[in-house]
């Protein structure tokens, strides 16, 4: 997220801490889903689970290029919007395992955490569900001239949702500053995504006159800067834009899909993991542009390993809302 | 239940066996949903019925709920006979117009010309912790629309029987399956059955009060009728089994021999189903009535994620208990 810069520091020291932070927040996302895969397994998280770990350069280069105050709209696969927008784990932690120190007061749970103080609207376990929400939010933007963009993160999933394409529509119409953030990771549930989108996706966003781009998702850099460009010009009144970032799922849909064999290699995996992971080849460009080392980089994984554990054990330690929470807040 | 079925499915097996017999039966039968097909879908309901009937007849679809129900209405009306699959009732608002604007209406629009012989498969329940969006029980929604029938079964049993029926009937019919019930096992004979639609069943029978309960809550109903025996009350635990057609003697029936009645069933008690049926008793058994029908249905809220939270939001074995014990005085 942009902060208001130090005058006194040079131009490179402030490159370098943002090149930093966003090292730091993709590692907070890894960890995070690390520590909720293990909660999982051990029995001690109820519902499902849903990992982003394969994904963070995608949350975190969007995410750069917006304003605190910006809104973003999330996924059943939201953990990583939540941190990348500056949600604090130990809050989402304890959404996770339902108690009231959470985000929602353990009412939302992994698939519904909204944070009003970081502009997050809420992530929805309706595949599309949210278009409609993100773009009323750069409506009211608009009318308000609050100068906030809205960001809504969705998976190619959603692609066979109407409303998404009644909305689009109406944003660009409208001029509206949203963007609509496609993360294809290549399977909805345990289909490839070829076996239910027909034609070019990206023509879906020109077809209406949106600015229609896609990305390597698994570049953090490439992922801001293109983020940057449209946000900036979605703020401008511009109008309406949307992002297709490529990316990978590591892990099953859920925690408990394991056995995957029937819908994709694990040799397609391995080579994700390897030649594409977005935390290792931007730690290898830290390193050689001496942005960094890898001491200090060691350094932060367990900074935040640490900071990630003492969240857990926040959560497993807070207390479940009381039963009569049960009836409030039905209506406001 | 005849009594040569010695043979135990569970629930999810009797759908899929009355699936793939009827697939069998009647070449015109067809499934489509998301992840149907290799996946079987997330609740493995269907493993096996792509390998057997290939993909031509179960065919995975995009997640596009409103435009594949549509597509099953108009292929119902030309010759098909689909099994639309909505994974989580929840989704059933997507699939809305399609059902209540165009499915329920065009038999009777026609002047009774075309007919959507379709099924729409969905489920309902919760305290699987899957917070508000995955966890409700919308029967009630389409029970009220005329021209859909609404199938709610709480055995393996009444699954596969049911299925087959709703299958073969000329109209739109809408089959709850109570997600959590999946693994329930029961017995099902070898043999080929159907159960019609509209015939209540008396799960257990009882002389004190009569407990009318719907699929999730048949199991929770018979659980709380043998806490009741504990306490010299017997309970007699009827299952309509469908909500449209209504087999109203039969309730009727019950409740003036017990002259006691209550309702349970897991959609949200305000304008739901339990009101429908209370009303249907009380209209019907008025003067044999000792006490006002008693209803139990979800507490007026989104289901909550937290678990000691959604654990009060629906009736149990005990909550049941409690308010017949207090119907029949025994507080
Ligand atoms: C309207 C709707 N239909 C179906 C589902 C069930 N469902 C949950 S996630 C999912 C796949 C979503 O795929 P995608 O949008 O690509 O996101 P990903 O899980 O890959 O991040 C499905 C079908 C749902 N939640 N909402």
């Amino acid at each position: 997220m942009t902060i208001a810069t130090d005058q006194s520091k040079t131009k490179a020291e402030v490159k370098t801490e943002q090149w930093m932070r966003m090292y730091r927040r993709m590692v907070m996302i890894r960890e995070f889903e690390q520590q909720v895969n293990e909660l999982y397994t051990r029995a001690l998280m109820p519902g499902l689970a849903h990992l982003y770990i394969g994904e963070e350069a995608v949350a975190v280069g969007i995410c750069e290029a917006l304003r605190r105050d910006d809104y973003i709209t999330s996924t059943h696969r939201g953990h990583g919007h939540c941190v990348a927008k500056g949600a604090s784990p130990d809050r989402m932690f304890a959404e996770l395992l339902g108690k009231e120190a959470g985000y929602c007061r353990g009412k939302g749970g992994s698939m519904h955490i909204a944070d009003p103080a970081t502009g997050n609207l809420g992530a929805n376990a309706i595949v599309g569900g949210s278009a409609g929400i993100a773009t009323g939010a750069a409506l009211s933007s608009k009318r308000l001239g609050t100068g906030k963009v809205a960001v809504c993160f969705f998976g190619e999933g959603a692609l066979g949702q109407g409303v998404l394409y009644e909305v689009m529509n109406l944003a660009a119409l409208w001029r509206l500053p949203v963007i609509y953030v496609c993360e294809n990771n290549l399977y909805t549930e345990y289909t490839h995504y070829s076996e239910t989108t027909a034609g070019d996706i990206l023509a879906r966003g020109t077809a209406f006159g949106v600015q229609a781009e896609s990305v390597d998702g698994q570049d953090v850099r490439a992922v801001y800067a293109t983020a940057h460009r449209l946000v900036e010009r979605a703020r401008k009144g511009e109008g309406p834009a949307f992002l297709v970032c490529e990316t990978y799922r590591y892990t099953g849909h859920h925690v408990g899909d394991i056995n995957r064999e029937y819908y994709r290699s694990k040799q397609e995996e391995q080579e994700w993991k390897t030649k594409r992971d977005p935390i290792k080849n931007f730690s290898q460009w830290l390193v050689e542009q001496k942005f960094s080392d890898q001491g200090k980089l060691k350094q932060i994984q367990e900074e935040v390993r640490a900071e990630m554990k003492a969240a857990v054990e926040f959560a497993i330690a807070a207390p479940y809302p009381a039963v009569d929470q049960v009836d409030q807040d039905v209506y406001a | 239940m005849p009594e040569v079925a010695t043979r135990e499915l569970t629930f999810a097996q009797a759908v899929r066996e009355a699936l793939a017999e009827e697939m069998r039966r009647d070449s015109r039968v067809c499934i489509f949903g998301e992840d149907v097909a290799e996946a079987g879908t997330p609740f493995k309901v269907l493993s096996g019925l792509v390998e057997e009937f290939g993909a031509e007849r179960v065919m995975d679809t995009p997640i596009s709920e409103a435009g594949f129900t549509g597509m099953g209405v108009g292929a119902a009306m030309t010759g098909l006979r689909p099994v639309v699959d909505i994974m989580f009732g929840d989704f059933l608002t997507l699939t809305m117009d399609q059902m209540v604007n165009q499915a329920a209406k065009v038999h009777y629009m026609s002047g009774g010309t075309w007919k959507v012989p379709m099924v729409l498969r969905t489920t309902l329940g919760a305290t699987r912790r899957s917070a508000a969006q995955h966890s409700q029980s919308l029967h009630a929604w389409l029970s009220h629309v005329p021209g859909l029938k609404v199938v709610m079964p709480s055995t393996p049993y009444d699954a596969k029987g049911l299925l087959k029926t709703a299958i073969r009937d000329e109209n739109p019919v809408v089959f709850f399956e109570d997600k959590m019930m999946y693994k329930l096992q029961g017995p099902v004979p070898e043999e080929e059955y159907t159960i019609p639609l509209g015939v209540a069943d008396v799960k257990r029978e009882g002389e004190d009060i009569t407990i009318v309960a719907t699929s999730s809550m048949v199991q929770v109903a018979l659980g709380a009728a043998e806490l009741l025996e504990k306490i010299g009350v017997s309970a007699e635990v009827i299952d309509p089994r469908t909500t449209w057609p209504l087999d109203e003697r039969t309730l009727i029936e019950s409740a003036k021999k017990t002259s006691r009645a209550m309702v349970v069933d897991e959609g949200y008690g305000r304008y739901g189903v339990t009101g429908e049926i209370a009303a249907v008793i009380a209209e019907g058994a008025f003067f044999s009535l000792e006490a006002p029908v008693k209803r139990m249905g979800a507490m007026h809220v989104p289901i909550p994620f937290s678990p000691p939270l959604e654990d009060v939001t629906v009736p149990t074995e005990q909550t049941v208990f409690e308010a017949a014990r207090a119907l029949c005085g025994k507080a």
